[in-house]
């Protein structure tokens, strides 16, 4: 899922200043699940907001509400009947949620409350990591399910730099080598041949925005595609 | 002869060959490189020019390079992965030379943690083999990367790097296979100090006929003194300085450490002379240029042959 973080208290305010009536829109999605901008986060933060508000003399009128997910337009469509009675939304999805209520509502100011930082998994409540960097090109299958695009700081593709320390990465003793964990992950596996042979330079797909409409939907979708 | 270059000369001929190292200075100024190559003029065959070595912003190494030509020295050009993607390169190692460039040395690049911009953007488009392909590719095909044609190719000597040091030590082997497959014609080593491991990674890549295929260069570097020999066991990534050297060094007088780091560096470069698999040693006077003449003096590799 995606990871998000809550945006310090005062950056939010900045983005927020000059707008009385604000709605605080949360998403029940990924960041819901790693607790950064479901409803309790989004009651939090109004709380919060209010709270700060007050103590400086600001008028500031704040609602929330939220939705199964901002990445969907059927569940995005449950805040028309609310927008025209406030003057900025808040928004408490990730990037791509911020940016599609953006799109729907062209004529309000949209703000992010959230860092969306990376593709990961939840390691224990409260605890999430990084594994995947959504590149485009996945190379799990020869590396042994151990992705050096994400794990290695350096994203090489063809084994480690001369920096491990131990069986740290040179940036840091408290992380592994990715690449010391893939040759250790291939020997067990009698498969060191994935990666003995050379990787050539990959098609890094980030050029211009990604977008996939699946084969069946083509033909649905080919007029807007153009 | 694939670049013609002095170093090339100097290895084909299998004259044991002795390379240096100059960085660039962190600011526009001439003379500093000027005074370092003074040092290292006569003195070696070739002298690496490092890319924005630890991440710490320095003149371009392809200037520095030709500033390093203009003084007499041959320039290794140090390319580093984490600055530029495939189209700055390329376009780089055209220029490079066209500017009478002709040993390039291909590096993923510390990284940017390290240095003076921690909060950069990293690229690693390419990594340091797909970018000994592409120089090969340029060099031997005539083609950049995408496949189009080059007009006038450029014809480089191919270096790269190998720290038999580094974990997974298995690996290291298979790395350096891959490497001189890639279109590596030469080696040089991160620097040396454990003995014994080097020792076994030289006769394993003997035993595979890797120092046959390529030439590898051992990296030598003399320590200043005690805090040095602390500093790179501790601070360093990748190496490996074993606890009898730190001994010898702290077994004698502040004053004398400098002194005993150049005799433990002459003892290595007497051993590598008469290793079989090995055609050269690496210099690495870190930020001592001035002490390559007295080094090399007292290893006993002047003259430099003239190719």
């Amino acid at each position: 899922m995606i990871i998000g973080e809550v945006k310090p208290l005062e950056e939010i305010k900045s983005l927020i200043k000059g707008y009385r009536k604000i709605l605080n829109t949360g998403c029940g999605g990924c960041t819901a699940v790693c607790l950064a901008g479901g409803q309790k986060e989004v009651d939090i933060l109004n709380t919060k907001l209010a709270l700060s508000c007050k103590a400086e003399n600001t008028p500031l009128e704040i609602d929330g509400f939220t939705v199964e997910r901002q990445c969907e337009v059927a569940f995005v469509s449950e805040f028309d009947r609310m927008v025209g009675q406030y003057d900025a939304i808040l928004s408490m999805a990730c990037g791509a949620g911020v940016q599609f209520l953006a799109e729907r509502y062209p004529d309000k100011p949209v703000f992010p409350a959230i860092n969306s930082t990376f593709v990961g998994v939840n390691k224990d409540i409260g605890w999430y990591e990084e594994r995947c960097k959504c590149c485009g090109d996945c190379v799990l299958g020869f590396t042994g399910g151990i992705c050096p695009v994400t794990m290695c700081a350096k994203s090489l593709f063809n084994g480690p730099c001369g920096g491990p320390q131990g069986e740290s990465c040179e940036v840091s003793k408290d992380i592994p080598c990715a690449w010391v964990a893939i040759y250790k992950r291939l020997k067990g596996q009698n498969r060191l041949d994935n990666i003995r042979t050379i990787h050539t330079a990959r098609d890094w797909r980030d050029q211009v925005q990604g977008r996939i409409i699946l084969d069946q939907y083509k033909s649905r979708y080919v007029q807007d595609v153009k | 002869m694939k670049s013609g270059s002095r170093l090339e000369k100097i290895l084909v001929e299998r004259r044991f060959a002795l390379t240096g190292e100059l960085g660039p200075p962190r600011g526009a100024d001439i003379s500093v490189v000027k005074e370092k190559a003074k040092h290292l003029k006569g003195m070696v065959d070739s002298v690496n020019i490092t890319d924005n070595q630890t991440a710490m912003v320095r003149m371009a190494s392809w200037a520095a390079s030709v500033l390093a030509i203009q003084e007499g020295l041959e320039p290794n050009y140090q390319m580093v992965c984490r600055d530029r993607n495939r189209i700055a390169m390329q376009s780089d190692i055209l220029g490079a030379y066209a500017l009478g460039i002709r040993n390039i040395i291909c590096l993923s690049g510390d990284h940017p943690m390290f240095g003076d911009h921690p909060k950069s953007k990293k690229v690693f488009d390419i990594d340091s083999i797909q970018l000994i392909c592409a120089v090969k590719r340029m060099r031997d095909e005539g083609k950049f990367m995408s496949g189009s044609e080059i007009a006038v190719k450029p014809e480089m000597f191919i270096g790269a790097a190998l720290n038999p040091f580094a974990e997974p030590f298995e690996f290291r082997e298979i790395r350096m296979a891959k490497k001189i497959e890639a279109g590596a014609d030469f080696f040089q080593t991160q620097c040396i100090f454990n003995m014994k491991r080097f020792r076994e990674f030289v006769t394993r890549a003997n035993d595979l006929g890797l120092t046959e295929k390529a030439y590898l260069l051992a990296g030598v570097t003399p320590l200043k003194s005690l805090g040095m020999a602390r500093h790179m066991k501790n601070n360093v990534p990748g190496i490996d300085v074993p606890d009898a050297i730190i001994k010898r060094i702290a077994g004698v007088e502040k004053k004398q450490q400098a002194d005993e780091g150049i005799t433990i560096a002459c003892e290595q470069i007497e051993e590598f002379k008469a290793m079989k698999g090995l055609a050269g040693v690496h210099l690495m006077a870190i930020e001592w240029e001035h002490r390559v003449p007295e080094i090399v003096e007292r290893a006993k590799l002047l003259p430099r042959p003239q190719v």
